[in-house]
């Protein structure tokens, strides 16, 4: 149809398709650049509304006090070494359950059979189920059953469980991702399947798979539902001494903050969330210096 | 193959030293409180584990905090799970004493007798629900309860503000309550509607009351209801309205639901304390300092003290 259209009258219409495609493609443009600067511009105003409310709050009492009815003596050091706590536990155990079940997946059992399939399907769909979903699971599994009552310990379990889909998808994907004739070469050295995998499949998959658990980690860090169902209280006084402690987290605390009637509560919240981000930013900071380090390394 | 080991090492040393210092940081305090209490005359210790209602929290929270501070070795968690999920937990006996907005449904209190679990309930404080309108509703300044249940009944035809009273504009009017999981929500529906549960669907719900603050504010046609501490800190911004149960029109004030005379719309907040945990005296310690300082504590955070006889009733029973 169209290369009829053209050869019949092309000069006429020649000039208007180039013209309607000079269009779309400003169009396009036009679009992509609106799409980033919405989202940049959203974030400006969170930000900018979080520190203009927040940041004369931050001081090094607010870091170091306990929670509080009086807002004036209110601090976060029982939900800043909470967070802590749960997110070094949830990274220690998700980290490498999540690369094993890849390696597993990607080099060990058969692409080709029903049982690896199923598997592939299952994961993809845990990674869209609900955080409260986890949160419930938790909640029976490891408070009830396994008796660890409402520990950091059942905490970052749960938390392993709801980040543990999207390690092993990103893992997957950065070990698909290393090149065949590396890995020939590699056998062809005479080299056994476990020396190809640590010694070539992995540094060279690693800043991939650390992308996937950076981001996997840092949505494990701001959830509060799952951890309200496992247990976390809203106030805790004390400092967590071990995993088998009851605790609370950053997010929680914040929660509990913006739902009280006084406004200063809600200035206090806004401080809350900068320390959440910084420790956010720590973390995630900690794990790119990693991986670009490796990132130098292979390439 | 090398390099990666020593990658892996760094990173694991990392993790180590992390937990290492977070165990430090975690020990520290409890040995210098290990010192203090040889001043104390008691030396308590132990784990009080209190979960519930979202309403009762800063009340159980601020009494948490003053007890610290004569007790520093009892810990005491406090969770906000919601007056239902809190009493799952207390029926499986994951916790001592549960904050409830209302008190235990027959199903709670029977699941907790086939558990085994003996409780005492302690009434701690009165809330108010109040009535609220945007301060530029010029026409509404009471209601009855009637009126109440004509503009929230399931059934309800009610549109506009004209459909209450005649007088009134023929204008539309917003509806904000809270969310469906709240025991405000369940006291409102139950006292207005005669069923907890029971309202009309149309209605702008937050779990947040901050948020329905903001949205009455925001609407000269709105009406919503909410428990008083947050009217109370947002007078400004919001006119509330006397609700007449037949005995004229009464306005919500720390007097009229202290005497009861702000009704029907005034509760009781009670918490639930697990007989067993009872004889464990740092348990019993708290509940007593729970009962004695009440009175000061609860105006602080926005409620509404019990008469002082309650709370010494409350006092007998868990002797």
């Amino acid at each position: 149809m169209e290369i009829n259209t053209q050869t019949n009258m092309h000069t006429i219409k020649r000039k208007n398709n180039i013209n309607s495609r000079k269009l779309k493609n400003k169009v396009f443009h036009g679009f992509l650049i609106l799409a980033t600067t919405m989202s940049i511009i959203v974030l400006a105003l969170l930000l900018y509304q979080i520190f203009s409310t927040g940041f004369k709050y931050l001081s090094f009492d607010f870091l170091n006090n306990m929670p509080s009815r009086f807002p004036h003596k209110a601090g976060i050091k029982s939900a800043l070494v909470g967070s802590i706590w749960v997110i070094s536990l949830t990274a220690l155990f998700s980290f490498p359950l999540g690369v094993g079940t890849a390696i597993y997946l990607e080099k060990y059992s058969n692409s080709k059979s029903w049982l690896n399939k199923l598997l592939q399907i299952n994961i993809a769909n845990l990674a869209g189920v609900p955080s409260i979903v986890y949160g419930m699971l938790g909640l029976a599994v490891f408070v009830r059953f396994f008796n660890f009552e409402r520990s950091i310990l059942s905490g970052a379990l749960t938390l392993t469980l709801l980040i543990l889909p999207v390690i092993i998808v990103a893992a997957q994907e950065a070990i698909k991702s290393v090149p065949d004739s590396l890995i020939q070469g590699s056998f062809a050295l005479g080299v056994t399947k476990w020396q190809t995998i640590t010694g070539v499949v992995l540094p060279y998959a690693l800043p991939g798979i650390l992308t996937g658990t950076i981001l996997a980690i840092s949505r494990a860090m701001g959830e509060a539902a799952p951890l309200i169902m496992v247990g976390a209280a809203g106030y805790i006084a004390f400092m967590p001494s071990g995993p088998m402690d009851s605790f609370t987290v950053l997010p929680i605390q914040i929660f509990n903050w913006t739902s009280r009637p006084q406004a200063e509560f809600q200035n206090i919240a806004a401080a809350g969330i900068i320390v959440l981000m910084a420790l956010l930013l720590t973390a995630n900071a900690t794990a790119i210096i990693l991986r670009n380090k490796y990132q130098n390394r292979t390439d | 193959m090398k390099l990666f080991k020593n990658k892996f090492s760094i990173l694991a040393m990392i993790l180590v030293i992390s937990m290492i210092a977070l165990a430090g940081c975690g020990s520290k305090p409890a040995g210098q409180t290990a010192q203090e209490p040889a001043k104390e005359e008691v030396k308590l210790s132990g784990e009080i584990k209190i979960d519930g209602s979202s309403t009762v929290f800063p009340i159980t929270e601020a009494i948490a905090e003053e007890f610290r501070a004569v007790y520093p070795d009892v810990k005491i968690p406090v969770g906000v799970s919601g007056t239902g999920g809190g009493f799952k937990k207390f029926v499986a006996k994951e916790t001592d004493i549960n904050d409830a907005s209302r008190p235990i449904k027959s199903q709670e209190a029977a699941d907790a007798a086939s558990a085994g679990v003996e409780y005492v309930e302690l009434k701690v404080a009165f809330d108010g629900l109040s009535v609220l309108v945007n301060p530029s509703n010029t026409w509404v300044d009471y209601l009855t309860v009637d009126e109440l249940k004509k503009i929230w009944a399931p059934d309800s035809t009610v549109k506009t503000w004209k459909d209450v009273r005649a007088e009134w504009p023929a204008e539309e009017i917003k509806l904000y309550a809270p969310g469906t999981d709240s025991g405000t929500f369940d006291y409102f529906t139950e006292e207005i509607n005669g069923k907890s549960g029971a309202i009309r669907p149309d209605f702008i719900g937050s779990e947040d009351d901050n948020v329905l603050v903001q949205g009455i504010a925001g609407d000269k046609n709105a009406l919503g209801f909410f428990g008083f501490a947050y009217y109370e800190e947002n007078k400004d911004k919001l006119k509330v309205v006397k609700i007449d149960n037949g005995n004229g029109a009464i306005e919500p004030t720390f007097d009229t639901i202290k005497d009861g005379s702000y009704a029907p719309l005034s509760r009781p907040l009670f918490i639930y304390v697990n007989k067993a945990s009872l004889e464990k005296p740092e348990v019993k310690e708290f509940v007593t300092f729970y009962l004695e300082t009440a009175k000061d504590i609860v105006k602080e955070v926005g409620y509404v003290a019990l008469p002082d006889e309650e709370y010494a009733a409350g006092l007998n029973k868990i002797k």
